[in-house]
């Protein structure tokens, strides 16, 4: 027999899987969770609290998405959400779930490679291209249109594309 | 008055982070004055995305001051209501712009100092700065990286090129013993192991300065006099003008919001 307690889902399994279904501004087939933004979710009395990392320290993304949070979870009734911004330990792309390496190469951008420690930040040798996955590919721009990312194109099929650098 | 300018209790530990804040502030928004007028669309995204960088570091550095000294400011407070003589920043970082030779040059004399200094200050006693700097040092990485590659293109291209990053150099090596400097102020946080000593880095700082130029073709200048006093608050007479544009709207129109 299935019971109550079965169906409902627990507040805090809840607010967790709200939290972590905000998705990024920038990159919208991504989510908190996937990229390793969100950190914690814990319920003290009334208010949810949600720890989230910073990607980059100036992305501006951030503000949106503590906002998107407190949306989200104001939406499924929970009244007091808050947000908070954790920096320890620091936020790296190696976070970034497989799941959200495989949609954001569905989505066009070439995922950050793994291992990402400084020393490998450099390392970059070889991005293959998300729409016809050539490696041969050149970089462009080592700064693209948000932080976390950089413009190349493909020696092969000729598209432009974005790059998620290592972080 | 809420536009009068705040008063700020300097302990050692909150000059000690505000005067690295400083430092990314106002480089930061140095390169946001170039907002649609650099040479290419790339060096503008570019120089947007270093400015970026640089003012997210501040960000946190200011909040973590703020934290510090505990006496109700923010970030907004340090960053608008502190006149010229409260900021503590390096005079290289507020020199204005000049040409794209000179915002290059500017560029890779702090970030080839700011990589290695975030990245020793990864072991910093204090845990905030620690956080801080292990994504500092990966920003500073990258500016390196972009820098150095133009000095060597601008240094070893066009007679033109050449001779504006020799003007920049002429202009800008007075400002870049002060990197180096400690005094008083930064010592008692450093014996703490909550900073360190920035002459420690002055060696590994010339040699990446020294193997840039080589490729770059351009002399290495010898250390001759060296200009200070930004730690202090005595600044060039640049860095007013910057601050009476930065700091105008929350001046003329206190806790302002959009």
């Amino acid at each position: 027999m299935v019971t109550s307690a079965t169906i409902v889902e627990a507040p805090l399994a809840k607010a967790r899987r709200i939290a972590g279904a905000v998705v990024d501004p920038e990159i919208p087939v991504l989510t908190i969770a996937d990229l390793g933004v969100l950190r914690d979710v814990r319920i003290a009395g009334e208010t949810v609290e949600v720890d989230i990392t910073p990607t980059y320290s100036g992305c501006p993304a951030m503000n949106m998405i503590a906002v998107e949070i407190e949306l989200a979870l104001a939406g499924a009734g929970f009244v007091k959400t808050r947000v908070n911004s954790v920096l320890s330990p620091t936020w790296t792309t190696d976070w970034m779930s497989d799941e959200g390496r495989r949609k954001l190469s569905e989505y066009g951008i070439a995922p950050p490679q793994k291992g990402a420690g400084r020393r490998a930040l450099f390392g970059v040798d070889e991005v293959a291209c998300p729409r016809c996955g050539s490696a041969n590919t050149t970089e462009i721009a080592a700064f693209g249109p948000t932080s976390c990312k950089s413009l190349w194109r493909c020696n092969r099929c000729q598209e432009p594309f974005d790059y998620f650098k290592c972080h | 008055m809420a536009s009068g300018s705040i008063y700020v209790t300097e302990t050692p530990l909150v000059s000690y982070v505000l005067r690295r804040a400083d430092d990314a502030l106002v480089l930061g928004h140095r390169l946001s004055e170039w907002c649609g007028r650099a040479p290419t669309m790339e060096e503008e995204l570019a120089l947007a995305n270093m400015g970026l960088d640089l003012i997210g570091q501040a960000r946190s550095l200011y909040s973590h001051a703020a934290a510090v000294e505990a006496a109700g400011h923010d970030e907004d407070a340090y960053a608008y209501r502190r006149d010229e003589r409260g900021y503590r920043n390096l005079l290289l970082v507020e020199q204005p712009n000049g040409d794209f030779a000179c915002t290059i040059l500017r560029q890779f004399l702090y970030a080839a100092f700011a990589e290695p200094y975030w990245r020793a200050m990864t072991a910093s006693c204090d845990s905030t700065l620690a956080a801080i700097a292990a994504k500092a040092e990966k920003e500073m990485a990258y500016h390196v990286r972009h820098s150095a590659e133009w000095a060597i293109r601008l240094g070893n291209g066009t007679a033109e090129s050449r001779a504006r990053m020799e003007a920049a150099l002429e202009r800008l090596w007075t400002f870049t013993g002060e990197l180096f400097e400690a005094d008083g102020i930064d010592e008692a946080v450093i014996v703490h192991g909550i900073g360190i000593a920035p002459h420690t880095l002055h060696h590994g700082w010339r040699e990446t300065v020294a193997r840039v130029f080589a490729q770059a073709t351009l002399i290495l200048p010898k250390d001759g006099y060296m200009r200070k006093g930004g730690r202090r608050g005595q600044h060039s007479e640049h860095l007013g003008h910057m601050l009476a544009e930065m700091q105008y709207l929350q001046r003329a129109l206190p806790d302002a919001t959009w």
